[in-house]
């Protein structure tokens, strides 16, 4: 019996179920884990994706895309398959997906996930499954995740401990941003200056009912001492832009998984780096893979190859890359 | 040690000189005396390594079972063995951690925890860190690690730190410099002396070496202001005469004074309270012109010299300058009284080993590019321009002192094998191996890891990612496709080396875009530049 998924140029496929997951091309039905931008494009013919996924998908993908949105664990028919949606952690609306069909067996593919608590976001659920595709973005020993609250906290006492200056905090613009901003509702009333990219995005949070800090957008025109002592959200691409000009001797920092090692920090050019990732980071993936109790296990993204060998020879798991989706590509941390 | 890890940290993020010197300064005002010594001489760099970066990795892989292809992974990953070990430590085995060790203050690490490390007892070794690494966390451990395998880099340079010392202490900067020069060791009691004006100077002190910048393009060339003279490819040094005794540093504050038996001896002769500024050589046995550098290093690689060491490879020392005479600071003199003076000393003392750097007097800006161009067949880099009225001073001061090197040697070159780099080029596959043709194979020939711009190494990085042949390990094998002109200062036989050739600081000129693999250039014509 052959797999019950495969990569294709348009992506991971399904064939049984004719259907694709986060596919790079133009396919008749694309089920989308979540809707980070290299896992939802446009120009498919019909998507489906979680419900809590809906309003964020949405934006991303246009008024004019069809979306069929599922409860997490609805089980529903496609092709050959019986097809459900279950929680991954990654960011809002993320989903696993799980295929059955009657003689090939459960197939779980991950998507992008987490296990670390995130309050905008549903908790991963551990699916059994008898092949499970996982992601390996942080898929080295050396990544391992301090406790969120206490990365959030020295992030807020940075940002308090300069009054004089605005704060620049570099981050993805959907799931990192309003992660952050989640957990700074807790501590802070005061207005959370947002980049223009992550306005909508930062809406749709809060129309599918997650509790954020409040934010106000960056006016048109602006002296710098607007800025002195705000905290500043705003996607890496904005890093040494023109559009930076407005700010006068900010102090920045980057929130990402891969901030853990300092060649990175250093390479990329910021001044400090906070280590808050929405991946699995080692010791989570290693867990899970064994939670699933799954026999066989394909390892995609990031340092697949390096996990899937751990998981053979010290796991003694049948475990494999899974072709190299996106190889030379660091993908968002 | 708390403390000290939140300096590391804070200079590691600080964006500027200014927060940098802040950051040591205060340090430097609040943290106890013993500890602040111990601050100083990590920060400079001193501290040998107690245990190699391979050792670390070999405990930390017996301590916590991880199979070794991993640890390779990572530390191709992280680009730095210390760090490397510090986010691994996670794997350990659950333990009681060591309590004592926690509050200990940097000083006690440095003078009893990390000694009792032995450099040559693994079981004692993993015994005493595994205790140290339960006790930190790992941003703490890091710094522990670093401290360790004596690769204390943090970004701050010689004159930052001592510049934040001379604030802290208000003390003059020339004064701090001159007594941090050569050994001292990071006493309690080193801030006072520091303090105070009146203490005398160890009788070895050297002083800090005044260095030149390369000659700019837009240098307009005054016949009757500069002192011109070649420029060696030796070991720049010092030669201090006090108190009976004859001391030899390297630029490097390294005391190799052992390593040349053959100058400390006739050099004796020199009157106490001299210092001279020079280049120590190997002489060919004709003793006309110096023995390639590679000659040089053998002898300072040797724990025992040998008769035939010194028969083969005499050393010599050609001086440029005149730092103290009869005891006393003449760096604020001219440059042409200090050559004066120094020409009679040896003069009169008729010494064999040391003879005064030949000066010439080009007429114009066509006169100096021959001479420079001449420096090859005499075995030197290039030529040197000193203003004749510059005084000594310590670092690189614009304008008066310019080093004027001759045009490296180049070949094209095949890139035909690459590895992640470290640091900040860590995940990135920026350190080269290139090739040339033999026959129809290509024979590596050289390694380079600099000359490409950051857009060029992302580039080729993606490439070598795309086109990788084999792996082995860390070393990617990849298509030979690319073409690089490469540049160096020397090149010699090498029996070490698959070519049969080694040359000296290998760098990427320019990536050759227009070149297919085919044209590059074969072993032949890169032994041709032998006899040059």
């Amino acid at each position: 019996m052959s797999p019950l998924v495969a990569v294709e140029p348009e992506g991971l496929r399904c064939e049984r179920g004719g259907f694709y997951i986060d596919p790079a091309g133009s396919v008749d039905v694309a089920v989308i884990t979540h809707a980070h931008a290299d896992h939802a494009r446009i120009g498919s013919k019909r998507y489906v994706c979680s419900a809590r996924s809906l309003e964020v998908l949405r934006a991303r993908l246009g008024p004019d895309a069809v979306i069929e949105p599922r409860e997490y664990e609805e089980r529903f028919a496609l092709g050959e398959t019986t097809v459900s949606l279950h929680p991954a952690g990654h960011v809002l609306g993320s989903a696993q997906v799980r295929i059955e069909h009657d003689r090939a067996g459960v197939c779980v593919v991950s998507g992008d996930y987490k296990r670390d608590p995130d309050p905008t976001c549903d908790g991963f659920a551990t699916v059994e499954c008898d092949t499970f595709v996982t992601e390996a973005t942080f898929a080295l020993p050396v990544y391992r995740w301090r406790d969120p609250e206490a990365i959030v906290s020295e992030l807020f006492d940075w940002w308090r401990s300069e009054r004089a200056h605005p704060t620049l905090v570099f981050c993805y613009a959907f799931g990192k941003a309003q992660r952050i901003l989640a957990h700074l509702a807790s501590r802070t009333d005061e207005p959370v200056y947002i980049h223009g990219a992550m306005d909508k995005l930062t809406d749709a949070y809060r129309r599918s009912g997650v509790r954020l800090a409040n934010t106000k957008t960056i006016p048109e025109s602006s002296s710098p001492k607007d800025f002195a002592g705000s905290l500043v959200l705003c996607p890496p691409s904005a890093h040494r832009s023109p559009w930076m000009k407005r700010f006068k001797a900010p102090q920045t920092a980057f929130v990402s998984g891969w901030m853990a090692v300092r060649g990175q920090k250093t390479r990329r050019g910021y001044e400090r780096g906070f280590v808050l990732s929405d991946h699995a980071d080692w010791p989570s993936l290693v867990r899970t893979v064994e939670e699933t109790k799954a026999r066989t296990v394909l390892v995609t993204h990031g340092s697949s190859d390096a996990l899937a060998r751990y998981l053979r020879e010290a796991r003694s798991i049948d475990a494999r890359p899974l072709g190299h989706l996106y190889e030379g590509d660091e993908g968002e941390g | 040690m708390k403390v000290f890890c939140a300096l590391y940290r804070g200079l590691d993020d600080a964006s500027g000189n200014n927060e940098k010197i802040a950051l040591m300064r205060e340090y430097f005002r609040s943290a106890p005396a013993h500890d602040a010594a111990w601050a100083l001489y990590l920060l400079l760099d001193k501290k040998k390594s107690a245990l190699s970066s391979g050792a670390l990795r070999q405990r930390l892989i017996e301590l916590t079972s991880m199979p070794e292809w991993l640890f390779e992974e990572c530390r191709s990953h992280v680009g730095d063995t210390a760090e490397t070990v510090a986010l691994l430590l996670h794997m350990l085995p659950a333990a009681e951690a060591d309590e004592s060790l926690t509050s200990l203050s940097l000083h006690e690490w440095m003078e009893r925890e990390i000694p009792s490390c032995p450099r040559d007892d693994a079981a004692a070794q993993r015994e005493a860190l595994g205790r140290f690494w339960r006790a930190l966390d790992a941003r703490d451990a890091l710094v522990l690690n670093k401290v360790l395998t004596g690769a204390f880099r943090v970004g701050v340079s010689v004159g930052l730190v001592q510049r934040a010392l001379a604030e802290a202490l208000e003390v003059e900067g020339t004064r701090i410099q001159h007594a941090l020069t050569g050994e001292w060791a990071p006493s309690a009691g080193l801030f006072d002396a520091l303090r105070d004006a009146r203490a005398s100077l160890d009788v070895s002190k050297p002083y800090p070496f005044m260095l030149a910048h390369p000659l700019e393009a837009d240098f307009a060339f005054e016949p009757g202001q500069w002192q011109v003279e070649y420029k060696w490819d030796g070991i720049r040094g010092q030669v201090v005469k006090r108190d009976g005794q004859v001391f030899l540093w390297s630029r490097g504050e390294e005391l190799v004074s052992e390593a040349f038996p053959d100058l400390c001896e006739p050099l004796a002769k020199l009157p106490d309270g001299t210092v001279i500024d020079g280049e120590i050589l190997a002489w060919d046995e004709e003793g006309k012109r110096p023995a390639p550098f590679a000659v040089l290093q053998t002898r300072l690689q040797r724990k025992k010299l040998t008769a035939a060491h010194l028969r083969e490879a005499p050393a010599h020392v050609i001086a440029y300058d005149l730092i103290e005479w009869g005891g006393v600071d003449w760096r604020e003199r001219p440059l042409t009284e200090r050559v004066a003076q120094l020409e009679a000393i040896v003069r009169e003392q008729a010494l064999s080993a040391l003879t005064v750097s030949e000066r010439f007097e080009p007429k114009d800006r066509e006169a100096l590019e021959a001479l420079r161009e001449s420096a090859r067949e005499r075995g030197a880099e290039g030529v040197m321009l000193k203003d004749r009225a510059s005084t000594y001073q310590p670092g690189r001061k614009r304008g008066l002192w310019w080093k004027h090197k001759r045009e490296p040697m180049t070949v094209d070159a095949v890139l035909v094998f690459a590895q992640a780099g470290s640091g900040r080029r860590a995940n990135l596959f920026t350190d080269y191996t290139f090739a040339l043709w033999r026959g129809g194979e290509l024979v590596t020939f050289a390694k380079a890891y600099s000359g490409l711009s950051d857009e060029e190494l992302v580039e080729l990085d993606k490439w070598i990612r795309k086109n990788t042949r084999e792996k082995h390990g860390p070393v990617r094998v990849v298509e030979p496709a690319h073409v690089f002109e490469l540049a160096f200062e020397g090149i010699a036989k090498s029996a070490r080396h698959k070519s049969g050739l080694a040359v000296r600081f290998p760098r990427i000129l320019r990536w050759r875009r227009d070149k297919p693999a085919s044209e590059a250039d074969t072993v032949e014509r890169a032994e041709a530049l032998l006899n040059l």
